[in-house]
């Protein structure tokens, strides 16, 4: 017996799979900008290969980043992926060895006990078979895991599971289908012939004591088969399609492609990728504090790969980035979050399940140019010249106690230096650029650009990572640009303030902005460390917390903010430190109404301990500028 | 004529029934917050754009309120958005959201959206 009809719904699932995989994967190859075929290319012949063959293996098929995470939510994925891998593998191996003859159709394989109900009964092929039940065994204690987890979540450790759309469910329910039906289906026929190894031999023998055995199976078999020849279909549709999308990224990553802020076929595979395995939903605040559970990454990419409209979801987000942080596929999700909120709404196309299965991408609606500036009250300024420019930025001005120990710093430093924002500046354009209006950022970056341009300045400092970041990123200065952090971590390694211990325990808070977002970790900490005690908190370096001020969420109320951040402050100070630090004026505004403990930014602390004895007056920039800085 | 600081404020008629409040419904909706501004002008007194030019927020809210929208689309792209009147609102309104949305009102009322 070669062939059957039940094999035909698989067969056609599998060739419309494989041929879709392909046709797409040449689609999005083909839309790669020129440099991005290059890197690609270049990648697949050098030993970006070797890396990315290993990175498949460990994270497409063990998941070991899900497993470090949350072993049990890993073992669920690994056994699925894993497993049915090794089934595939082992079985295909199998029908080459045993079967009637080599290189058979891969029907062959998946439905080898059909084909061959003899086989098994004695020797090397029961300890195959063996080997086979293991694996079967293996996939479903991983299935087991999946529908406990779909009804009661806890059971894996995660706090919410996502919420699926139709196709998707009956896409799970064909996926939870496949294995039973086929442990039922060669069970049967084990029964039958009195085959079968420790599964399905001792479940066969079971289930031929009382049922007929031989007609039973039948049904089973055009079982299995529906539900992989279904699953294949919907794939492409559904959240599965990271199966394939995930290793054409994982190429593309290596190669050295990156997002950037403009869409291209890598955000669209990176969107595909995502396997919607909850991770970013339950390390984001605005769920566990502010009971918000519709926004989280995983929705937003499920909302842009079935082109709705995902403008809310964007937008109510605090971009603090420890989604894309946690990401166990290493999607990057703040780029991607910021292009949904620089596209305007009447972008979208309405969601048509047939569409699903096209490219689905459209292009931003270029920027008006003929627009009026909305800025042009700005006047010119001419400041005066100096060595060392001190930005405060806005939430400083909100928080005077932050500029004053700045300004008693910059004094007992000597440097030459200017604070330009001393009577009010303009805005950094952060916020602006947060909000999707470019536009109107650019008009801000132009006006402080130049004034900084003027002052001839080497090093520009500033006491907000807002301002830090968009200063970093967007500006294109030619001048260094310091959080203050870094700054007078400088002074202390040069010896250019001197300051007294203080006998107080500190925790750290990292900003967002200066942490996840600029990678400054370690000089607020060595401040922190030579001027006090610095306790250790839950929550360090990229797995901080966000105060929940952040200025990056339109769309929440005062009332979720607060709750959010009594949430982070209640454990930041678990071990009742004297002082909640940190190095963020929005953050300790926002934390001081939150906790009972003092907050403090670290410019606060390090006036505090400011010896008045008399320091040398410390007029050389250039010892504090970078070069010199290489070794310290 | 010498200014004594004291101005005789020029008659006014404000028509609720005739003026447009579509806007401050839609932000109201959007963002229910803007109903519990009390105009104390916290907004006003920290603002950013202030420091430059006229520009207050308090005024814009009631004005929106009243449906007196002429020249407000202009007035209001002033605003940097940078969050300081959010923060220091003891209302808490969510000030940034409500000039986010003034501006997309405004839009839609151009293109007649709304």
């Amino acid at each position: 017996m070669q062939f059957d009809p039940f094999v035909i719904p698989f067969n056609i699932g599998l060739y419309f799979i494989v041929l879709y995989a392909v046709g797409r994967s040449v689609i999005w190859f083909r839309e790669l900008s020129r440099a991005d075929k290059l890197r690609l290319q270049r990648g697949f012949f050098g030993p970006a290969f070797a890396m990315s063959l290993k990175e498949i293996f460990m994270e497409s098929l063990i998941h070991r980043k899900i497993l470090k995470t949350n072993w049990r939510l890993g073992y669920m994925h690994m056994s699925l992926a894993f497993g049915w891998f090794l089934l595939i593998f082992f079985g295909t191996v199998e029908a080459d060895v045993f079967g009637t003859k080599h290189l058979n159709a891969p029907y062959k394989a998946i439905f080898f006990r059909f084909f061959n109900p003899e086989h098994g009964r004695s020797g090397f092929e029961a300890a195959y078979g063996f080997l086979m039940d293991l694996i079967l065994a293996f996939i479903l204690s991983g299935l087991l895991l999946a529908v406990l987890k779909r009804f009661w979540s806890p059971a894996v450790g995660v706090k919410k599971t996502t919420k699926l759309g139709v196709s998707d469910k009956i896409a799970l329910t064909s996926l939870w289908l496949i294995f039973p039906s086929r442990l039922i289906a060669e069970s049967f026929t084990c029964g039958a012939y009195e085959t079968g190894s420790f599964l399905t031999g001792s479940l066969g023998s079971f289930l031929a004591s009382f049922l007929p055995t031989q007609e039973m199976a039948y049904p089973f078999w055009w079982l299995y088969s529906l539900s992989l020849g279904t699953f294949f279909i919907l794939l492409p549709v559904t959240r599965y399609m990271h199966i394939p999308a995930e290793i054409f990224l994982i190429f593309m990553r290596n190669a050295g492609i990156r997002t950037g802020d403009r869409e291209s076929s890598y955000s669209e595979v990176e969107v595909h990728s995502c396997s919607s395995c909850g991770i970013c939903i339950d390390t984001c605040q605005l769920n566990y504090s502010a009971g918000i559970n519709t926004i989280q990454s995983a929705y937003l990419m499920k909302g842009i790969r079935r082109n709705e409209d995902v403008k809310d979801i964007a937008e109510n987000c605090l971009m603090c980035g420890r989604c894309d942080q946690a990401c166990p596929v290493g999607i990057e999700l703040y780029p991607i979050r910021m292009m949904e909120r620089r596209r305007k709404s009447a972008d979208h196309e309405y969601r048509n399940l047939y569409k699903g299965y096209l490219r689905s991408r459209f292009p931003l609606t270029p920027e008006k140019d003929n627009e009026t500036p909305s800025y042009s009250y700005l006047a010119e300024e001419s400041p005066e010249k100096a060595d060392v420019l001190y930005f405060a930025g806005c939430m400083t001005h909100l928080t005077p106690s932050i500029k004053n120990s700045m300004v008693e710093i910059l004094n007992a430093s000597g440097l030459d230096y200017k604070f330009i924002d001393e009577k009010g500046g303009a805005c950094c354009g952060r916020p602006l650029m947060l909000a999707g209006q470019d536009r109107e950022a650019r008009e801000l970056i132009n006006f402080n650009s130049q004034m900084i341009w003027k002052s001839g300045a080497s090093m520009l400092v500033t006491s907000c990572p807002i301002c830090y970041k968009v200063f970093r990123e967007s500006y294109h200065l030619d001048v260094e640009v310091l959080h203050h952090s870094q700054f007078i971590k400088r002074l202390i390694d040069k010896e250019a303030i001197s300051l007294k211990f203080l006998q107080k325990n500190v925790v750290y808070h990292s900003p967002c902005d200066l942490g996840r977002g600029s990678g400054v970790y370690e000089e607020p900490k060595e401040i922190l460390k030579y001027v006090s005690r610095l306790e250790k908190s839950r929550y360090e370096d990229a797995e901080s917390l966000c105060c929940g001020g952040s200025l990056g969420n339109l769309k929440l109320s005062s009332e979720q903010r607060r709750k959010i951040a009594t949430d982070a402050a209640n454990e930041l100070t678990a071990s009742c430190p004297d002082i909640l630090a940190t190095a963020c004026p929005l953050c300790k505004k926002t934390f001081s109404s939150a906790t009972s403990v003092k907050v403090s930014d670290i410019s606060e602390i390090v006036a505090e301990a400011l010896t008045k004895t008399s320091v040398p007056k410390y007029n050389a920039l250039k010892a504090l500028s970078k070069p010199e800085m290489a070794n310290v | 004529m010498s200014r004594f600081g004291f101005t005789i404020t020029k008659a006014r008629f404000i028509d609720y029934e005739s003026n447009d409040r579509r806007i401050s419904e839609y932000i109201s909706e959007m963002e229910p917050s803007f109903l519990r501004c009390i105009e104390c002008g916290c907004c006003s007194a920290t603002c950013t754009a202030a420091g430059f030019t006229k520009f207050s927020l308090r005024e814009l809210n009631i004005l929106i309120k009243r449906g007196e929208n002429k020249e407000i689309n202009k007035t209001i792209r002033k605003c940097m958005l940078c969050g300081k009147c959010t923060l220091v609102c003891p209302r808490g309104v969510n000030t940034r959201n409500v000039i986010t949305l003034a501006k997309e009102a405004y839009q839609k009322a151009e293109n007649h959206a709304v």
